[in-house]
Parts: structure tokens; C-alpha cells; sequence
């Protein structure tokens, strides 16, 4: 078993998941499940195989392929121009508590 | 008149032709809905107002004599993971039980400007999550070609739309499958368009670098069509790509003669249903007689698609989903007393299991200390699936295999078995993650009836090719599908 309970537990907190106590259990064996079938990946060698994050690059307008980093999505860019938006009432319309202007949450910071 | 049989042409056409008007084709598409939904489960909120105000400008319009747009008067309905202004939106969750889209995802806008009836929108796996529809948060759709099975997933409620004929058309959104897959179950045509081609806009996001929006049809025809309708660049989609966008329909009058069509040996082994191989086998020989030429294949990375896909996949989605936090949308955990007891509470009441796993996996994948043995392990064996497809479309022009290893399974059937419900996507994955176009498109019936989908895969930005070839399988196969649905 790669992933422990104490995993589960750090990750499910990582990712603001609570989890009741069979959740757990349940979680943990799926997960070993499935990265037992990931670590299929092992067999491939990809020492000099760069990553790929984003399949757009593939078809940046010629030219852009000669440049790195982010300049390739330069494409992607446009003018730092105002525009309209959406009005704070159609924002504010879906939240569970507001006091009309923001969204309200109980105090974070304690005295 | 049987609503049933409408095609796009076919109900504008009507409308046009004053044979009837769009409100009272609206009208009956409701009453089919109310009498035959609740057995399938396809709907999750309809849009009455919305629809009856968007047919009564149709109706304006043909009665001043207009001419009206592509999908005018057209009903149709939306996987419900795109936004609708002023409609309940809610991606299949608990989570989103109550939201009500405050703008449209571009899709909707552009399927309304060519004069499409938003009937309303479509019950999906939670957050597009899964294979069979299971995973919805609201109720399971159900396969209207067999009530005992799963519709596919996760746009099963779009797919089930229209083999029910309660929708001439709708729009999904396929992140590893999850058009195509559900078309072959239901025995429908889906396209997944080109990473880019059709603008996210208004998608709610699951794994932003996967996530397409496409049609799904009764026709090649219409989704040449809506593919037409909902393509282009997108200012408010920054991935959007500015590449011109071809005559669909024109391209799919042209013949087969000269194109060169790969068979990958490893989308035909074990585990591929012996119905389902015979019947794409089948229709390999007709496409060959149709002036093909059909050229073996290998795609030897195959295998590894479904293992990157899921970590890919849910890496993203993890991130994408740390927006459901219960407080500027979605439900909050009344109890909650602190700000982190509302996050955790919240998305604990509203998250199914299966999204949780994915987040959970996700999370897993870009921690430290597993970043680079699995998310960057990922994206690399990402790129050498690219790199896979592009020496393949040197030498061939398209490829088709099965859409699925085998037609719709029974629900409940994989429910238990996560892994086992993942492998049901491995024909449908790679595309996804390569970032190439693919449509299915049915080609024959099981020995129980049970519709069977073949997939053609094409290079990027070239739908043309792929619509071709699928209209010519759909005319191809079309008379033996009648006859066989018709026996049934």
C-alpha cells in the first residue's frame, strides 16, 4: 500500500476536504487502486522528453514556435483596454450571505 | 407529425415554410418531455420562458418573410455545464442545487444567434465526471435504446436527448470521452471538436487544458451544422484558436476517393467485444470499397493514455474545483461556524464520491514530494503521445477504430469498480489529451440491439475530414440500422 491513512488525511486537508471516517477507508483503498495502474508509466522512458501543459503551443501562429516560455501565447494577449463586465448585483445574486456590497464570511482574523 | 424524425434542415424548414410555427413546435417538444423524460431522466431543469420568447422572434421572422438562420426554430438542449443567463446551472452537483447562471458560455450565445429554442438543460455526471451518468447528483439518465443501461457518460443526458427525440440536438462537452462515448451507447452522433475550435467561454470548468464543447446529433449533417454554428475564436477564451472556419456541410458532400485511413492494431485487441469488432470491421471493408485506402497502423502508447489522462485530468480538476467554497456560490454548510469549517463542510455536503476521489487523486498528483513521479511524469508521456499522432497523420489522413470496447453496459454494473469504470474510456482519452478532432458515429447493432459506434479521428483544426468520412459510414449503414432497430 503506497498511500497511508495519515496521506489521506494530509491530502484530504490539502485539498479542504473533511471526509467521515469510512470515506477514508474507502479513499484510501481507490487510490492505491489507481495508482497501481498509473505507475504503468514507470516503463516508458522520458528522460529527454519535455513536458506538455498546454496543447495550444501546437498551433501558435507560425513563428511563435521559435519562442519560449510564455511568449509563445503572445498570440493570447490583448490590449489592457476596460470592458464591460459582469454588474455586482448579477455577481452577488448566487452568494450564500451578503451584506449587498460583498460577500459576507465569519471573522477570519482573530484579536 | 412524428417530432421524432426532425432533423435541423428538416425543423427549420417546417418553420420556414410556415407548416408550423416554432411556438408550437416548442410546445410539443415540452409535452414530449412531461409524458416520456421522467423514464430517462435526461432533463434536469427546463426553460419554458426563455424557449417560448426565443420562438415567438422565430416566429416574427417568418412570418415577415425572412430568411431564417441555420437553427431557426430549432429545438435544442444544453449538457448542463454551460452557463444559461437567468437558468439553473448546476453541472450536475448538489453543490450547485441553487445557482443560477448570471451570463451564457459563448456556445449558448452563438446556438441562440442562429436562431436555436433552448428547451433547457441536461442531466451529466457530476462536474462531467464519469462514464455512465451514475454520478449525476440528482438522479441516473437512463439509455432510452435499453432502460436496464447506463446512457454512457458523462453527457448521457445529452445523448439520451436526442435518441429520445426530446431535443433535435444538444450541446455536450467531452474532456476523455465524454461526447463520444455516450453517442455510441445511445446510438447518436457526437463530435468533439479540435482543442480550440469552440470556445470555453461559460464552461464550467473540469480540466481546463482537456475540456471541449461539441455537438451531439441525430445526423453528420447537423453536427457539420452546429459545428459551423459554435466555432471560431473567442476573445473571452484565451485558448481559443483564430483558425477560419470551413463549410462543414459543403465538405461532407465530397467522396472518400484517395484518403488514406489508419487502423491502429491496438485499438482492435483483447478485451474488444466481438459484436462491436465485427461490426467497425465491417464497415472498414465499406469504406475501402467506398475508394479508401485502408493502411494497418501502430499507436504502441495507446495503453498509457488512460494512466496520464488521470492524472492529468484530475490535477487539473482539483485546482479548477478549490472554487467551491461556499461562499460567493454554490451551497454552504449552515452549521459552519469558522471560515475553513465552511469551505470543508460545504464542499463535504456538496461533492459526490466520485468527485471527491478526483480531487483527491489530483491533489495526490501535485503534492510535494509526488510532483514530478506523476504530474510531470504525466505531462511528459503527454508529449510523446502527441508526438505519436503527428508521425501518424504523415502517412495516413484519418484514423478510425471503435468508439468502445463494448455497447452500453447495465446500470449499477461497473458503479463499485472506479478502475474498471476509467478502462471503459480507452479508446476515447488519447484524442482528448493529443487535442485532436473525433466524431462517433453509429455503424451497426449488437446481437441485443444495442447501439455500436465507430470512431473517426482526424489532425488538428481538420473536421472536414472526419465529418466526411462519418457521413459516408452513416449512409452506408444507415438501411441496415433501420431494419434492425424496426426488428427490435
Amino acid at each position: 500500500m503506497k498511500v497511508t491513512d495519515k496521506d489521506v488525511s494530509y491530502v484530504a486537508d490539502l485539498a479542504n476536504l473533511e471526509l467521515t471516517e469510512a470515506e477514508r477507508g474507502r479513499m484510501q483503498t481507490d487510490l492505491n487502486s489507481i495508482l497501481g495502474y498509473i505507475d504503468m508509466l514507470n516503463e516508458l522512458d522520458t528522460s529527454n522528453v519535455e513536458p506538455l501543459t498546454q496543447i495550444s503551443a501546437i498551433y501558435a501562429p507560425s513563428g511563435a514556435e521559435a519562442k519560449s516560455g510564455s511568449e509563445q501565447f503572445a498570440y493570447a494577449l490583448r490590449p489592457d483596454v476596460v470592458q464591460p463586465s459582469l454588474s455586482r448585483e448579477d455577481v452577488l445574486r448566487n452568494a450564500p450571505e451578503t451584506d449587498g456590497i460583498l460577500f459576507k464570511v465569519p471573522k477570519v482574523i482573530e484579536k | 407529425m412524428d417530432i421524432n424524425v426532425l432533423t435541423i434542415d428538416f425543423a427549420r424548414d417546417l418553420v420556414a415554410r410556415k407548416q408550423t410555427t416554432a411556438t408550437a413546435l416548442t410546445e410539443s417538444f415540452y409535452k414530449k418531455i412531461k409524458a416520456e423524460d421522467p423514464q430517462v431522466g435526461a432533463y434536469l431543469t427546463v426553460s419554458k420562458e426563455r424557449a417560448f420568447k426565443q420562438a415567438s422572434k422565430i416566429d416574427r421572422m417568418a412570418d415577415a418573410g425572412e430568411e431564417l438562420p441555420p437553427l431557426g426554430g430549432v429545438p435544442v438542449a444544453i449538457k448542463d455545464v454551460m452557463m444559461t443567463r437567468g437558468i439553473r446551472t448546476t453541472a450536475g452537483s448538489k453543490i450547485l442545487d441553487e445557482f443560477i447562471a448570471p451570463y451564457d458560455a459563448t456556445a449558448v450565445t452563438k446556438m441562440e444567434e442562429a436562431g436555436a429554442i433552448i428547451l433547457g438543460k441536461l442531466n451529466c455526471d457530476e462536474f462531467a465526471m464519469g462514464s455512465s451518468n451514475e454520478n449525476s447528483g440528482f438522479f441516473p439518465v437512463k439509455n432510452p435504446r435499453d432502460l436496464t443501461r447506463v446512457p454512457g457518460g458523462s453527457s448521457g443526458g445529452a445523448a439520451a436527448a436526442v435518441a429520445a427525440g426530446t431535443a433535435v440536438c444538444t450541446l455536450g462537452s467531452d474532456t476523455g470521452g465524454s461526447i463520444r462515448q455516450p453517442a455510441a451507447f445511445c446510438g447518436v452522433v457526437g463530435l468533439m471538436p479540435t482543442y480550440g475550435r469552440v470556445s470555453r467561454y461559460g464552461l464550467i470548468a473540469f480540466a481546463s487544458s482537456l475540456d471541449h464543447i461539441g455537438p451531439m446529433t441525430k445526423s453528420v449533417k447537423d453536427a457539420a451544422i452546429v459545428l459551423k454554428t459554435i466555432a471560431g475564436r473567442d476573445a473571452r477564451d484565451a485558448t481559443s484558436a483564430d483558425v477560419p472556419v470551413p463549410d462543414y456541410v459543403a465538405e461532407i458532400g465530397r467522396d472518400l476517393k484517395g484518403l488514406r485511413i489508419g487502423v491502429p492494431a491496438e485499438y482492435f485487441g483483447e478485451g474488444l467485444d466481438d459484436d462491436v469488432r465485427a461490426s467497425v470491421e465491417k464497415t472498414l471493408e465499406m469504406l475501402k470499397q467506398a475508394g479508401c485506402e485502408l493502411a494497418p497502423i501502430s499507436l504502441p502508447n495507446t495503453k498509457y493514455a488512460i494512466p496520464t489522462y488521470y492524472i492529468v485530468a484530475t490535477a487539473e480538476a482539483s485546482s479548477n474545483l478549490a472554487r467551491f467554497d461556499g461562499v460567493r456560490y454554490g451551497c454552504r454548510d449552515k452549521e459552519a461556524q469558522t471560515l475553513s469549517e465552511i469551505y470543508r463542510r460545504s464542499r463535504d455536503k456538496g461533492f459526490g464520491p466520485e468527485v471527491k476521489r478526483r480531487i483527491m487523486l489530483g491533489t495526490y498528483a501535485l503534492s510535494s514530494g509526488y510532483y514530478d513521479a506523476y504530474y510531470l511524469k504525466a505531462q511528459k508521456v503527454r508529449t510523446l503521445l502527441v508526438r505519436e499522432f503527428e508521425e501518424a497523420f504523415t502517412k495516413v489522413d484519418a484514423i478510425v477504430t471503435p468508439t468502445t470496447p463494448t455497447a452500453a453496459f447495465k446500470l449499477g454494473e461497473k458503479a463499485d469498480d472506479p478502475l474498471a469504470m476509467y478502462l471503459n474510456d480507452i479508446f476515447t482519452v488519447t484524442a482528448d489529451l493529443v487535442g485532436i478532432p473525433g466524431i462517433s458515429v453509429p455503424c451497426g447493432v449488437t446481437r441485443e440491439n444495442l447501439p455500436i459506434g465507430l470512431q473517426v479521428l482526424g489532425k488538428h483544426f481538420d473536421e472536414g475530414t472526419i465529418l466526411r468520412i462519418a457521413h459516408v459510414v452513416e449512409h452506408a449503414c444507415m438501411p441496415v440500422l433501420t431494419t434492425q432497430m424496426q426488428k427490435a
